[in-house]
């Protein structure tokens, strides 16, 4: 932990009308490493990868990405910043009216000047990735959730990003489905070598695949720690949280052990 | 202290407008800003919200243009007899259609045919997310989605108008001529004669602006249905924004016809 | 094939819109692309009564141009005509407001003279008949008969 934080968010409060989201974020993610964000839903972790996104301003506090407060910096830097980050939303954001190679293809037509036969190739090169074959001329609403995920990471990755942005994964999709995602998840961050930070509630899956954990809880992250330091915290509300989504049965392994 | 609750809940309210006005008009200067920005478009891009915009309303805006010329002849023919002057309805359908009818009815069209679209579709690009993955693809929304509508509406609008004044025109002929008797020629020569330059021009005036405040209002109001005061999530967040949109835009067209007019006149 | 009707239609869109506004602005606004370079008279009258700018200038019946401008000069009107290339008006012409019918629309007829020379554009028609008071007529003859 002892190089500087690619992404850092010092004190971020956010509040919409009378509801007051985030109450100080402090988070640090390093390079290299998948982060994870857990907690409850609806309680403003997609809203802190907003703030990372520059989405959304922070009422108060500051989102350093590589060293730079994105809230500071004019269009043409945070244009630079972006082209750095690759993002699969929650629902994947595909554009309905264009097919599975032209959703793709997309960032490399708007933001490279690259020959429509190196978009083919390198569009494919990212499908075959995902193992989805014989789609690229289907529509969005053709697919399964599944398949829309994977064409969305596959999007996301098409620029060869240093960072990857995970809204809810796995969120709607059934196991082999999840395992799937996981799999492809593994497969392209081993080639690709990318930086990752996932909000997720799929507990305890999620945690074979973290550096760190981050839990957030009351607008707060309690804590950000190793999995197996997550699992022994003395943090009260890690430690309801732990007990909440894996049940007695590990904590008592826990004690076992 | 119910009272002071109240005058809270207008404060609020006042700030809700006042903030969406601002965001309007940033959003406004940010799209114009942007049609000017290089790089330019694909042309497939503008023709596709042309063909949206522009050529999927060309049978609304003929069938409407038809009738209301038609009605125009009849009431016309009718109110003139009673003047003796029947000569005068071919000035008086096309002065009417030109000036003021052709414009605002082809834009109450457009805004219920192609700005409900507009509205609903960036809409829900909003609200599954497309727009925020457009801008973390550091593509700008206003570039890619929303400058290519705005220069299919401003081009449509014209034509549009344009072609609902001669169908009206000839709505108006068939009745007049064809079926109440009047000569075919004073129809023609008196509307020759009354219209002016300055009426086209001001009917132009009105088409390009009408076209501007539809795209702009329905576009806008889809964009920021994630700000809307009574949540603007979900289909129905959706559905509750187009409706506005389009009310708001109808609104918006009939009272700046007023001013527009008063200005040209 | 679907590339190929969104484009025709747009296409067929457009062009029947230009189609209608060339119409309109051609035929009905008179805008006139092959620029006929009229030439422009004035004329002083001491009443014009309901003459328009836009109204038509008449020989023998004959369009021959139309009123350009209507402005007030020591309590009299100067009426600017626009006339079409190729009509010359002789020194000695006689402009004068008349209308078409009893209610009608205002016109100017221009009389032809028979002086050798012609007025140059710009040029001032020297003789002047002003409009016709029908009321004014028709009062006159009534109380002029008791």
């Amino acid at each position: 932990m002892n190089a500087e934080p690619m992404i850092r968010l010092i004190d971020v409060r956010k509040r919409f009308a009378s509801q007051e989201i985030l109450k100080g974020v402090n988070l640090s993610i390093y390079e290299g490493k998948t982060t994870v964000i857990v907690g409850e839903s609806g309680k403003g972790k997609s809203l802190i990868l907003k703030h990372i996104l520059g989405l959304i301003r922070p009422d108060k506090g500051k989102v350093l990405v590589e060293g730079n407060d994105i809230n500071k910096i004019g269009r043409k830097d945070l244009k630079a910043i972006r082209s750095k980050f690759g993002v699969l939303f929650q629902n994947a954001a595909l554009f309905d009216s264009m097919t599975v190679f032209d959703n793709v293809a997309l960032p490399l037509r708007e933001r490279t000047k690259a020959s429509e036969e190196e978009i083919r190739k390198i569009v494919n090169e990212k499908l075959d990735l995902m193992d989805i074959e014989g789609s690229n001329d289907k529509y969005p609403a053709q697919l399964s959730g599944g398949m829309r995920k994977r064409v969305g990471l596959a999007r996301a990755l098409v620029l060869n990003p240093k960072i990857v942005f995970f809204d809810e994964p796995t969120t709607g999709l059934d196991v082999a489905k999840s395992n799937e995602m996981y799999r492809v998840f593994f497969k392209t961050q081993s080639k690709l070598g990318y930086t990752a930070l996932i909000v997720s509630h799929d507990v305890p899956k999620i945690f074979k695949l973290a550096d760190y954990v981050a839990l957030l809880h009351d607008g707060v992250i309690q804590d950000c720690l190793p999995p197996e330091d997550f699992q022994t915290s003395e943090n009260p509300f890690i430690k309801e949280f732990v007990q909440k989504t894996m049940g007695y049965i590990y904590e008592s392994e826990q004690v076992e052990g | 202290m119910i009272l002071l609750k109240y005058i809270e809940k207008l404060g609020d309210l006042f700030l809700y407008y006042v903030d969406q006005a601002g965001r309007m008009g940033i959003f406004l200067v940010n799209v114009i800003i942007n049609i000017f920005k290089l790089p330019y478009y694909k042309i497939s891009h503008i023709t596709k919200q042309i063909y949206n915009i522009g050529a999927l309303s060309i049978f609304v805006i003929i069938f409407t243009g038809l009738f209301t010329g038609m009605v125009l002849g009849l009431q016309g023919y009718n109110t003139l007899r009673k003047f003796g002057s029947e000569g005068l309805l071919g000035s008086a359908v096309a002065l009417s259609l030109i000036r003021e009818l052709g414009p605002v009815l082809a834009a109450l069209m457009v805004t219920g045919r192609a700005g409900s679209a507009i509205c609903a579709e960036i809409g829900i690009m909003r609200n599954s997310e497309q727009i925020d993955a457009l801008e973390c693809m550091a593509i700008d929304p206003h570039k890619y989605i929303l400058a290519p509508k705005f220069i299919a509406a401003i081009i449509s609008m014209p034509l549009l108008t344009a072609i609902f004044d001669v169908v009206g025109i000839f709505g108006g002929y068939i009745i007049g001529v064809k079926l109440l008797g009047l000569n075919e020629g004073s129809y023609f020569s008196g509307m020759y004669k009354d219209v002016e330059f300055q009426d086209i021009y001001m009917g132009f005036v009105k088409s390009l602006c009408f076209g501007l405040i539809v795209v702009w209002i329905c576009s806008g109001k889809g964009y920021f249905v994630h700000l809307e005061r009574k949540g603007g999530f979900g289909a129905e967040g959706v559905s509750r924004v187009t409706t506005n949109a389009v009310v708001l835009s109808s609104v918006s067209i009939l009272v700046l016809d007023y001013f527009i007019t008063s200005v040209l006149i | 094939m679907n590339r190929i009707t969104t484009e025709t239609a747009v296409g067929i869109f457009i062009i029947a819109g230009l189609l209608c506004m060339a119409y309109l602005s051609i035929k009905l606004g008179d805008v006139s692309i092959f620029a006929t370079k009229q030439y422009p008279v004035k004329a002083r009258f001491a009443n014009i009564g309901g003459l328009k700018e836009g109204s038509e200038v008449e020989i023998a019946g004959v369009k021959v141009g139309k009123v350009a401008k209507i402005t007030l000069d020591n309590y009299q009107a100067i009426v600017e005509l626009l006339i079409n290339p190729g009509i010359r008006l002789q020194e000695d012409s006689i402009a004068s407001i008349r209308t078409q019918g009893i209610i009608g629309d205002k016109y100017v007829k221009i009389s032809p003279g028979g002086a050798e020379e012609y007025i140059k554009p710009n040029g001032m028609i020297s003789e002047t008949e002003s409009t016709v008071d029908i009321e004014e007529l028709i009062s006159k003859y009534i109380f002029e008969k008791k």
